[in-house]
């Protein structure tokens, strides 16, 4: 029998872990793809079991920390809170599994210039840094940390809506790279969907934290920051 | 048919109001202890209120105020105002035997008169000088059917009450509360000395009950208070620390006091 501050803190270590894998995924997808490494991005499709299986005990795990523990309160909400962020760290584990399958599948490497003007290595950069600043605030419990990642998202989102016109233009001068052209779209689409799933985690940290409910509101809170 | 509404009434409940019982700075004292620190709290009619502490904080002696069950106490001295339906109960012209008719109270242990069911179910009805044996048994079987004993005792209702268990015995003492037509129950951790399923069907029970009375609970189970109650006053030292929503405060509440109360961190 361990008791709730105990099973809290169990809870807490795992979903740390969980953190950190996924965080090791998404940068090896990431050097995979700038440097097509096959070897590399295999790697990631071999851990996606890790992530899965990590997943599946935190939720175990929550299920039974409420029904032993009969949480109320911030210990509620640090449980529910808990299991939508294992889920929407999953969640990028499935886009860095997504990514690494389409370096495996794609021969030629990304052309350079067009890599460049897609500002992949931005795209990556910014998404990473959002997955770290949003890991401190979960492991110190801190929600002006966790307000952070609202911005830096902007950044995602900005270059995603950009990559429309470079593809659009790449496609006019060159149509017979269609298919890679949809494909890096698909790439930019996926690191672009990491970016929300991070301001989801950061606005259960804040729920958790402050029981203020943020689902929904995010133009209003992007703004305040 | 008699209508005991038409007997002198203490409170007058058919204005519909918002609040059924109001406290107004109440502080209650026992010789030089003072048990509570000016409390001030309005409780909605049609409602579950449940008081929550930790022993010693209060909360069964603030809920006594409210049918007068503390003047027996000795060197109990209360400063303050407590208004059910918007009349002062502890004005000196109060009838206090008529006020506890229409403030109904069941009490922690179950504790049924060694008589038969019937006549515990009857006797608040009798000493009222109420004698029609054929109101007597349709307000019995009634009171019965409210909380759910009728089926399970139709057929025995001259035998001993002590003879049922002790889930029975707390249902036939609330059955023996709502006979005399109270508009308010007040009920002392009611469920602390019942087994799991007699407690659901204590908890069932007021849930349907809150539809004609008003009901206000002192409670040591914290899942009892966020299972059956719509308000929650959570009472530390003999002061109202916080009183909201049960909803508000077992989810985020407002002070760190309750939350660690209820998270079980102290207390």
């Amino acid at each position: 029998m361990v008791n709730l501050d105990e099973h809290r803190d169990l809870l807490k270590h795992s979903g740390l872990e969980m953190f950190s894998l996924c965080r090791k995924q998404l940068n090896k997808a990431r050097k995979a793809f700038l440097n097509h490494d096959h070897d590399l991005a295999e790697e990631v499709i071999h851990t996606e079991n890790r992530v899965n299986s990590l997943d599946l005990k935190i939720d175990r795990d929550c299920e039974r920390f409420i029904a032993l523990h009969n949480p109320v309160a911030v210990d509620l909400r640090f449980v529910l809170a808990l299991r939508k962020i294992n889920f929407d760290l999953e969640r990028i584990g499935d886009h860095a599994y997504g990514i690494s399958k389409y370096i495996v599948e794609i021969d030629t490497p990304v052309d350079a210039e067009l890599q460049e003007s897609l500002q992949f290595v931005h795209m990556y950069e910014a998404a990473l840094s959002m997955l770290d600043d949003i890991t401190v605030a979960f492991k110190e419990e801190d929600a002006t940390m966790a307000r952070k990642v609202f911005k830096k998202d902007k950044l995602l989102n900005k270059i995603n809506f950009e990559s429309f016109g470079v593809i659009a233009e790449a496609v006019k001068k060159d149509a017979s790279k269609i298919d890679q052209y949809l494909l890096l779209f698909s790439v930019i689409k996926k690191i672009e969907r990491v970016g929300d799933l991070i301001t989801n985690i950061a606005e259960e940290i804040i729920f958790y934290m402050e029981a203020e409910v943020l689902k929904h509101a995010k133009k209003k809170v992007a703004n305040k920051s | 048919m008699i209508d005991m509404k038409e007997k002198k009434s203490v409170i007058d409940s058919s204005i519909q109001r918002t609040y059924k019982l109001q406290a107004k700075d109440v502080k209650v004292y026992y010789g030089d202890f003072m048990a509570i620190k000016g409390v001030s709290m309005d409780i909605k009619a049609n409602k579950v209120t449940a008081f929550i502490g930790p022993s010693g904080c209060g909360k069964s002696t603030f809920l006594r105020l409210f049918n007068r069950m503390n003047d027996y106490v000795d060197n109990f001295r209360m400063e303050g105002q407590i208004n059910i339906d918007g009349k002062d109960i502890y004005d000196k012209n109060i009838n206090v035997e008529l006020l506890r008719k229409q403030v109904g109270m069941v009490f922690q242990k179950p504790n049924p008169f060694p008589k038969s069911i019937y006549e515990n179910v009857a006797y608040g009805l009798k000493i009222q000088g109420i004698k029609d044996k054929t109101f007597l048994k349709e307000r019995v079987e009634e009171s019965l059917k409210q909380v759910a004993l009728w089926d399970e005792v139709k057929e025995d209702l001259n035998k001993s009450a002590l003879a049922l268990s002790g889930g029975q015995q707390q249902r036939l003492c609330i059955a023996r509360t709502l006979a005399v037509e109270p508009s308010i129950i007040l009920m002392d951790e009611p469920t602390s000395a019942l087994d799991p399923i007699s407690t659901a069907k204590i908890e069932e029970l007021i849930y349907n009950l809150k539809e004609k009375y008003t009901i206000v609970i002192v409670t040591h189970n914290m899942q009892q208070a966020s299972r059956i109650s719509d308000n929650t006053a959570f009472f530390y030292m003999g002061e109202l620390v916080e009183y909201d929503k049960t909803n508000k405060i077992f989810t985020h509440p407002s002070k760190k006091q309750t939350e660690n109360y209820i998270t079980g961190r102290f207390g």
